[in-house]
């Protein structure tokens, strides 16, 4: 669904993705890992073409998005994919209701009632019914990240890419982040790709883990095998020691 | 080896200009074409023609209206050491139409609502919500340049009319009113003097500054650098460039029109 092949990625001298390859089959969810600062966001930004990479090509849905000529052809990529940024990144001009409803009415001409019973039903399913008619700036980080959500599931998109998406969420709230991935997962095959510094909670969803060190892939597996890995590299950053083969920079 | 360095710094700065040049001509050519292709969203454009538009009507008639007031007086001073104040009227309205109008109400709608397109679209660009509308397939150009750019077109000739308008009204109140002179005389000057030719050249220029207005304040926003400091540059150089290319572009545009309608 989601081929990486040999992608490299450098902002002047910093090399942030060194020939990363990466395989994301349907109907399958991959956990990206990692300590802060290795390019997973960057990784992201590069799966839906808002950036460049140096050198590899990117294949979604067997579309290559890193040749994509126009801006136009890469939307039409881009059209399958619901996007879950680590900032949220909602439009601070629209309220909470017109965020979840912004990619509805851009995409598909519909009709009033029915844009606004799609806002409604996905508002719901995340518990947004009475923040509705705040505006981002008024609303906590936690519920920001839920309206995120809100807009990248209205779609039903058949990819998605969430950055983050319980980071900054209290654990109660959380848990209800990863029971409506997995809700996703049986409603429509969830393929995606899942950034996400919460091991071992994170593994729930997924079925894959993939963690990022030094601009590489240095393991990608299950995460029955990623738990009980011998590579020192990934026992060091699940058990959160200082002391190993990651330095801290 | 100062010289190696001084050719190369030069040489550096020629190339990022140059860069920067066809940049933003690639970022004109491409919110062009987005213009022209449907959907077009109209509600996105009346939006942003109240904003840039509808909201400087007041500062842009209080401006004019002094303008106008202070060309009378000067006016009034150079020409009678002429013995030619019946003239004042037709002065007022020469410099007001082929000149004053377009230049000062271009600059006014750029510090007003020029550095503020820059600080929003710079603002989205970093908090990633332009990064967002690319991802749900929504092109940043069409949805945010484009209304901007066509409104700005739109807004500053309708107010460079307004201004004209209200600052013949402001030099007829100071001349009459205060300088005594006969309003037949003002009148009837002016109307003889001005020729639907220095009105369409008003008009162009008009045009041509709303378009440099919305094109700088778009592109400079849109390659918005980092952070606080970012914005604030890009905001800066925003009103500044925009500024400078409306006076540069006007000499040359007054000299082409003048020539032009002369014949
Ligand atoms: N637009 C950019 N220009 C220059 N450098 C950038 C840009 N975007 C990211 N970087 C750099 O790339 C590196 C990786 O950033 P990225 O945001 O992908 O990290 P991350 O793995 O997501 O970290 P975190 O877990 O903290 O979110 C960082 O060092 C960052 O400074
Ligand atoms: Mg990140």
């Amino acid at each position: 669904m989601i081929s990486i092949r040999n992608v490299s990625k450098r902002f002047g001298p910093q090399v942030v993705l060194d020939r990363v390859s990466l395989e994301i089959e349907a109907g399958k969810a991959t956990a990206i890992v990692g300590p802060s600062g290795v390019g997973k966001s960057v990784l992201l930004k590069l799966i839906m073409g808002i950036m460049d990479p140096d050198e590899g090509e990117i294949l979604v849905c067997g579309e290559n998005i890193t040749r994509a000529r126009s801006e136009h052809e890469k939307n039409e990529i881009r059209a399958q994919l619901g996007v879950l940024f680590q900032s949220a990144a909602l439009f601070d001009s629209l309220t909470v209701y017109e965020n979840i409803a912004f990619p509805v009415e851009q995409r598909f001409s519909l009709a009033k009632e029915q844009v606004h019973k799609k806002v409604i039903d996905t508002a719901c399913s995340l518990s947004l019914e009475r923040y509705l008619l705040s505006y981002p700036e008024e609303i906590p980080m936690g519920v920001r990240k839920r309206v995120g959500l809100a807009r990248a599931l209205i779609m039903e998109p058949s990819i998605f890419l969430f950055d983050e998406p319980n980071t900054g969420l209290d654990p109660v709230v959380g848990q209800e982040v990863y029971d409506l991935i997995n809700h996703c997962r049986e409603r429509w095959g969830f393929t995606g790709v899942v950034i996400s510094h919460e091991i071992p909670e994170v593994f729930q969803v997924v079925d894959r883990v993939a963690m990022l060190l030094g601009g590489r892939v240095i393991e990608c597996c299950s995460p029955e095998e990623f738990i009980r890995t011998s590579n020192l590299a990934v026992q060091q950053f699940m058990k959160g020691l200082t002391d190993g083969p990651i330095k801290i920079q | 080896m100062p010289f190696v360095a001084a050719t190369e710094s030069i040489g550096r700065h020629v190339m990022d200009v140059s860069e920067n040049w066809g940049r933003s001509c690639i970022f004109l050519f491409r919110t062009l074409g987005q213009a022209v292709r449907p959907p077009y969203q109209f509600h996105l454009f009346i939006a942003q023609l109240l904003h840039i538009g509808a909201n400087s009507t007041l500062v842009i008639a209080l401006i004019g209206l002094f303008t106008g007031a202070v060309l009378a007086v000067q006016g009034e001073y150079t020409l009678a050491k002429f013995g030619a104040t019946a003239y004042v009227g037709s002065a007022v309205a020469l410099s007001l139409i082929r000149e004053l109008g377009p230049v000062l109400t271009a600059l006014m709608v750029i510090g007003r609502a020029g550095s503020a397109i820059t600080a929003e679209i710079g603002i989205m660009r970093i908090t990633e919500q332009i990064d967002a509308l690319r991802s749900m397939a929504v092109d940043p150009l069409k949805y945010l340049m484009v209304p901007r750019l066509l409104a700005g077109i739109i807004a500053v000739p309708l107010l460079t009319g307004m201004f004209i308008t209200v600052g013949i009204f402001g030099g007829y109140a100071v001349a009459v009113g205060l300088l005594g002179l006969s309003s037949g005389t003002f009148m009837t000057q002016m109307i003889s003097a001005v020729s639907s030719l220095d009105v369409y050249s008003g008009f162009i220029k008009a045009v041509v500054f709303g378009f440099i207005f919305g094109w700088v304040a778009c592109y400079k926003g849109y390659t918005c650098g980092f952070g606080a400091v970012g914005v604030n540059r890009a905001t800066t150089q925003s009103v500044v460039t925009a500024s400078v290319a409306v006076l540069v572009v006007d000499y040359f545009l007054t000299s082409i029109l003048t020539r032009v309608f002369m014949e």
